[in-house]
């Protein structure tokens, strides 16, 4: 059913146009020569956060860290297992999908562990990532209280989940 | 963000010169490998979407999505005018579809139009970003294909309690925003930087310590 939805919304798109007798082939390549603009301000923080990422789990700190912070986790009721995986998804996406595609490996998919993982990664998003992604390109350098904001909604939005795993 | 990013590689370049100190490098030029990897991809994704974008915005399309989420754009954001609006609500909707990466060039547009001459973030912005940093992920599509790689005997299972929580995690974020921006007010905000500003010219010693600063970015 979902499958459907895009390839729809692309082919009303392109009958409309053509029936508003709008140059559609034009209009397409307008659009996308912005692309390589777009990148090329986009680039330099694509670089900037994913050598650190790399870095930053290549040398074991970041499961050093996740081990100290487990302790809290277990006080939301969350697995302790999964420390790395929350601290790392806001980050990156790539990063904490490979430590997804690892928990399944050593958990297995339909334990607790597995479902909350799944969870964790399919409820949130990487916050700062799309945030330093969206502000590269303006003069913006003072993002006061976005990110801890963000962090705290997704957070609270899964430990709840966490908790209806549970029951269900 | 940037304290955050220097404190992780401090972290992370000290313990891999205890380690394994090849590793260090290696490691940094990986990520940035992956990094190229990913712009590849991401171009020839941003060229298609923004090509498509184009054609809904010239047949009307984007306008008529606008004016249907007009009362929920004028809960969340104070006055911002019609194109902004359009970018936002074009972002969003490409969010709710799941197509993060379609939603990323209407989020820089959106976010460059809101932030004409400013240097910190309006409650505007912040929402904005929330909203896309929280933003409903209905059909987690990576999670599924992934789960029913390894085997799983039943790859939708969590999706109930992640829709809760992904709903949940929107509502939360935005009545923050709203509760923030009543607690700290933009205009306060812009207030007291300014102030800083002033200090900070009129004090010789900020100005001093300041020039080498500048001369090392103009060389790199």
């Amino acid at each position: 059913m979902t499958s459907y939805i895009i390839p729809v919304i692309f082919l009303t798109v392109l009958v409309l146009s053509f029936f508003k007798k709008k140059d559609a082939y034009s209009l397409f390549v307008d659009g996308s020569s912005q692309a390589i603009d777009l990148m090329v301000g986009v680039f330099p923080y694509l670089v900037t956060i994913m050598m650190a990422v790399a870095v930053f789990r290549a040398s074991g700190v970041s499961s050093a860290v996740a081990n100290f912070l487990s302790p809290v986790m277990s006080l939301f009721g969350l697995p302790k297992e999964l420390t790395e995986l929350l601290l790392l998804r806001p980050l990156s996406g790539a990063g904490s999908l490979a430590i997804l595609d690892n928990i399944f490996v050593t958990y297995g998919t339909d334990t607790f562990i597995g479902r909350c993982a799944s969870l964790i990664y399919g409820s949130s998003e990487t916050v700062f990532y799309i945030t330093a992604i969206y502000f590269s390109q303006c003069n913006v350098k003072r993002l006061r209280y976005a990110i801890p904001v963000a962090l705290i909604a997704t957070f609270t939005g899964c430990v709840v989940g966490c908790l209806l795993l549970r029951v269900i | 963000m940037g304290k955050i990013w220097i404190i992780m590689l401090i972290a992370a370049i000290a313990t891999l010169l205890f380690t394994s100190p090849d590793a260090a490098v290696a490691a940094m030029i990986d990520g940035s490998h992956s990094a190229v990897e990913l712009a590849m991809n991401l171009v020839a994704l941003y060229a298609f979407w923004l090509g498509f974008f184009a054609i809904l915005e010239k047949i009307g399309i984007s306008n008529v999505i606008a004016k249907l989420l007009k009362p929920l754009m004028r809960f969340l954001f104070k006055d911002i005018d019609g194109e902004t609006q359009k970018y936002i609500t074009m972002n969003m909707s490409a969010n709710l579809l799941g197509l993060g990466n379609a939603a990323t060039p209407m989020g820089i547009n959106a976010i460059n139009r809101l932030s004409k001459d400013k240097t910190f973030a309006t409650s505007n912005m912040i929402m904005m970003i929330v909203i896309s940093a929280t933003s409903l992920q209905i059909l987690p599509s990576t999670v599924i294909g992934l789960r029913a790689t390894h085997g799983s005997v039943a790859p939708a299972s969590f999706l109930p309690a992640s829709i809760v929580a992904t709903v949940l995690s929107t509502v939360l974020g935005i009545l923050l925003v709203k509760l923030f921006s009543k607690l700290f007010p933009d205009e306060k905000y812009a207030a007291r930087l300014e102030k800083k500003r002033l200090a900070a010219a009129s004090s010789p010693k900020a100005k001093k310590a300041k020039r080498p600063f500048r001369r090392r970015r103009g060389e790199t």
